[in-house]
């Protein structure tokens, strides 16, 4: 662990960066419709279906995106993986991003936002609901995450006796950092149980919390390929696919472990009859098992986990594959009964667009000015 | 690869196993019915769609009548036009109509129609109060009326996708927006009165009682032979008032009786329920197999608890260098020293 980090500099700035904005921008005339008029002027929401794109983006899929944090500190503190070590605080960004902002995506989405705090008074907590843990666990990993963050920041300010202080506890945070994405991944799948028959049989079932939070750390493993891949691309800098490569290479277990939990499940329950029905969903179903078969196929593969290419789609296929799944489970799956329809409206989707043209101006924010990437990498002055 | 498997699978197994065998374990009971608890008996044979109860539940909850704008345009007018078409944030209650083919004979199956009345079931089990992540949806604990509190409410509709009749509405179109519900008219209860649209309903389709009471008097009413005329009691069970009717052949169940771990609003009609518009549910309650299913993974935060245990020792043990790690170039000698002075301690 003698990896040492350095802003990678450069312009921020650039036309791409200006693009961002003015989507964050058109985010911000909506948020403020939302709130002049509510929730009704700028989505398609309705008591049919009351969550939509914001949930199951924002919130379900964008923290699920954003489990690479939890994924990387499994292998390296749990397993023992020093070697992954160096990638640690720039999936830990990618992390803080993806949770704060699916905090700020709540914020828009509760209808009465103001009275948020309630769920940290004992005199209101309802300990039989599944969203209390999910909104207590998340708002405490969110500050966990920024905790574990930190170090990142605490070095470009040069809070050098902070910083020591820090790392002296910061064990404990990795370990609470770590607990808490185990406990709120696999109850947002829980969410879902007291549904019932409104969500189809392909997806309702009563292991639903053990089937997201697998799929989670995958994806988390997958966002953080992709992601590096992607960055070193953009900004310039040398592929650590051996790195990379290698942490591909735990992903088909993970998803092989899923696909047996979740097909045998069907077989169980006599759910996968359900197959058999009309309608866009067992499409929807062999599609998500598609992309996490063609993520097996060539994730197991050492010489064509080893090429960048392929990599690069596997680890997309894998991201995408778990996405799908929660758009189904939350949205195109989800019927409430005969009368009710429900297409994202467009306020809806620009906000969601917004949050992530802001997701990634904070990426490029904090990866120049402050230390996340490892040195040693950097071919050029980025220019990104 | 060089990730150890054996050991990977091991941590992934014994989880799997956790939360494969866990849910049997230990089943949440059902929730009992309070002695005291009182409900809605609708018939839909007595109905005669006449509308009272929606005028006397809107009345009562000091909700609005309906616009409808482009109609207002077309005729010319304006002002309170007619009741909405369903259930929504403005209405708590809705009479409802089932036809089928040629529509001709009331409470009939084929070529025939019967009215439905909607509003909150009053679950015994109701998921929308186990959903809540703040309490704001509660049962009252002698009446069994489900209630809101909106100084609690989030406005996250959890209760709204939780509830299998989906009742709760919610005010999309307004800035400060609460969710809208039948609670059984509790104000009213608590004066000694009954339920608005009991009160109003002048032939006895909408009865207000005592749970157990009606429940009696729906298989009393099963018992009858159709085209024969009988008693049936008006507004409330207790009340005394009656009016003879004729029977109707009746679909042999009471809806509500056990769905969902059972109901305080009570439903009987001519029509199966399920072409009403009324889903077939189970006899437990979601909200009893999703509490079950968190609390066996959770146990009082039993198992989180040791489970952070092992996470903090092994990020301590596997941080060890970090800990001693200089912080920054410029600062590395202070550093070790202190560092150094430490370990002298």
């Amino acid at each position: 662990m003698t990896e040492v980090y350095r802003p990678i500099g450069g312009k921020l700035l650039t036309r791409q960066f200006y693009f961002m904005g003015v989507l964050a921008l058109i985010a911000g005339y909506f948020i403020i419709r939302r709130f002049i008029f509510g929730i009704g002027d700028v989505s398609n929401l309705s008591d049919g279906y009351p969550w939509g794109m914001w949930i199951t983006y924002d919130v379900v899929t964008g923290t699920a995106i954003a489990c690479g944090g939890y994924a990387m500190a499994l292998l390296v503190y749990v397993f023992n993986r020093g070697q992954f070590h160096p990638i640690i605080r720039v999936a830990l960004l990618t992390s803080v991003f993806g949770y704060t902002l699916a905090g700020i995506s709540i914020v828009i989405d509760v209808g009465r936002y103001w009275q948020l705090y309630n769920v940290f008074l004992p005199q209101y907590a309802n300990l039989n609901s599944v969203m209390l843990e999910v909104a207590f666990c998340v708002t405490l990993y969110t500050l966990v995450l920024w905790i574990e963050f930190s170090p990142a920041i605490l070095e470009a300010m040069k809070a050098n006796r902070l910083l020591r202080q820090l790392r002296h506890v910061l064990f404990f945070f990795i370990g609470l950092g770590i607990l808490l994405p185990t406990m709120h991944q696999s109850s947002l799948g829980s969410l879902l149980i007291i549904a019932g028959d409104k969500v189809h049989p392909l997806w309702q079932t009563n292991i639903i919390p053990l089937l997201f939070l697998i799929t989670a750390i995958a994806m988390g493993y997958g966002m953080v390929v992709f992601e590096s891949l992607y960055a070193s691309v953009n900004l310039k800098r040398e592929l650590e696919s051996d790195m990379l490569s290698r942490i591909g290479a735990v992903i088909p277990w993970l998803l092989l472990l899923y696909l047996v939990l979740r097909i045998g499940d069907l077989v169980m329950t006599g759910n996968l009859a359900a197959l058999t029905r009309s309608g866009s969903e067992p499409f929807l179903f062999a599609a998500e098992i598609a992309m996490f078969l063609f993520a097996i196929v060539t994730l197991l593969n050492r010489s064509l986990r080893e090429r960048p290419t392929v990599l690069f789609w596997s680890a997309l296929a894998v991201v995408l594959g778990g996405a799908l799944y929660r758009f189904d489970a939350f949205m195109i799956a989800y019927n409430p009964g005969p009368g009710w329809y429900y297409f994202p409206g467009v306020g809806e989707m620009l906000i969601t667009l917004g949050i992530v043209a802001i997701e990634i101006m904070a990426y490029l924010f904090f990866v120049k000015k402050t230390p996340v990437l490892t040195v040693g990498h950097a071919k050029l002055e980025g220019r990104g | 690869m060089n990730i150890d498997r054996r050991e990977f699978f091991k941590v992934v197994f014994a989880g799997a196993a956790t939360a494969l065998t866990a849910p049997t374990a230990q089943a949440r009971p059902p929730r009992e019915l309070s002695p005291d608890a009182v409900g809605i008996l609708y018939d839909a044979t007595l109905c005669i769609g006449c509308k009272a109860c929606e005028v006397g539940c809107k009345e009562a909850n000091a909700k609005p009548m309906a616009h409808d704008t482009p109609l207002e345009q077309a005729h010319g007018v304006s002002g309170v036009w007619d009741a909405d078409n369903d259930l929504g944030s403005r209405t708590l209650n809705k009479i409802k109509v089932y036809t089928n083919g040629t529509a001709e004979v009331k409470d009939r199956e084929l070529d025939g129609f019967s009215f439905v009345k909607r509003n909150c079931m009053h679950c015994v089990d109701p998921n929308c109060v186990s959903a809540c992540p703040v309490s704001a949806l509660t049962k009252d604990p002698v009446t069994g009326a489900v209630r809101y509190n909106p100084d609690a409410c989030i406005g996250c509709r959890y209760c709204q996708l939780a509830c299998p009749f989906n009742i709760p509405k919610f005010e999309y179109d307004k800035p400060f927006p609460k969710i809208v519900k039948c609670e059984m008219c509790s104000d009213r209860l608590a004066e000694g009165a009954i339920p608005a649209c009991c009160e109003a309903c002048p032939t006895g389709a909408s009865l207000f009682g005592r749970v157990s009471d009606l429940l009696n008097e729906g298989h009393r009413r099963l018992t009858f032979q159709p085209g024969e005329r009988q008693d049936y009691p008006v507004n409330r069970l207790d009340g005394g008032a009656t009016r003879t009717a004729e029977v109707a052949a009746y679909y042999p169940k009471i809806y509500g009786e056990t769905e969902t771990g059972g109901t305080q609003s009570l439903l009987m009609a001519a029509v199966p329920f399920e072409k009403l518009g009324f889903p077939a549910l189970g006899d437990e309650s979601r909200a009893q197999l999703s509490e079950t299913i968190q609390h066996t993974l959770y146990q009082g935060m039993m198992a989180p608890t040791v489970l952070l245990g092992g996470l903090v020792y092994a990020a301590y043990r596997h941080t060890h260098e970090e800990r001693e790690d200089p912080t920054a170039e410029q600062d590395k000698d202070q550093a070790e020293a202190k560092a150094e002075a430490r370990r002298h301690d």
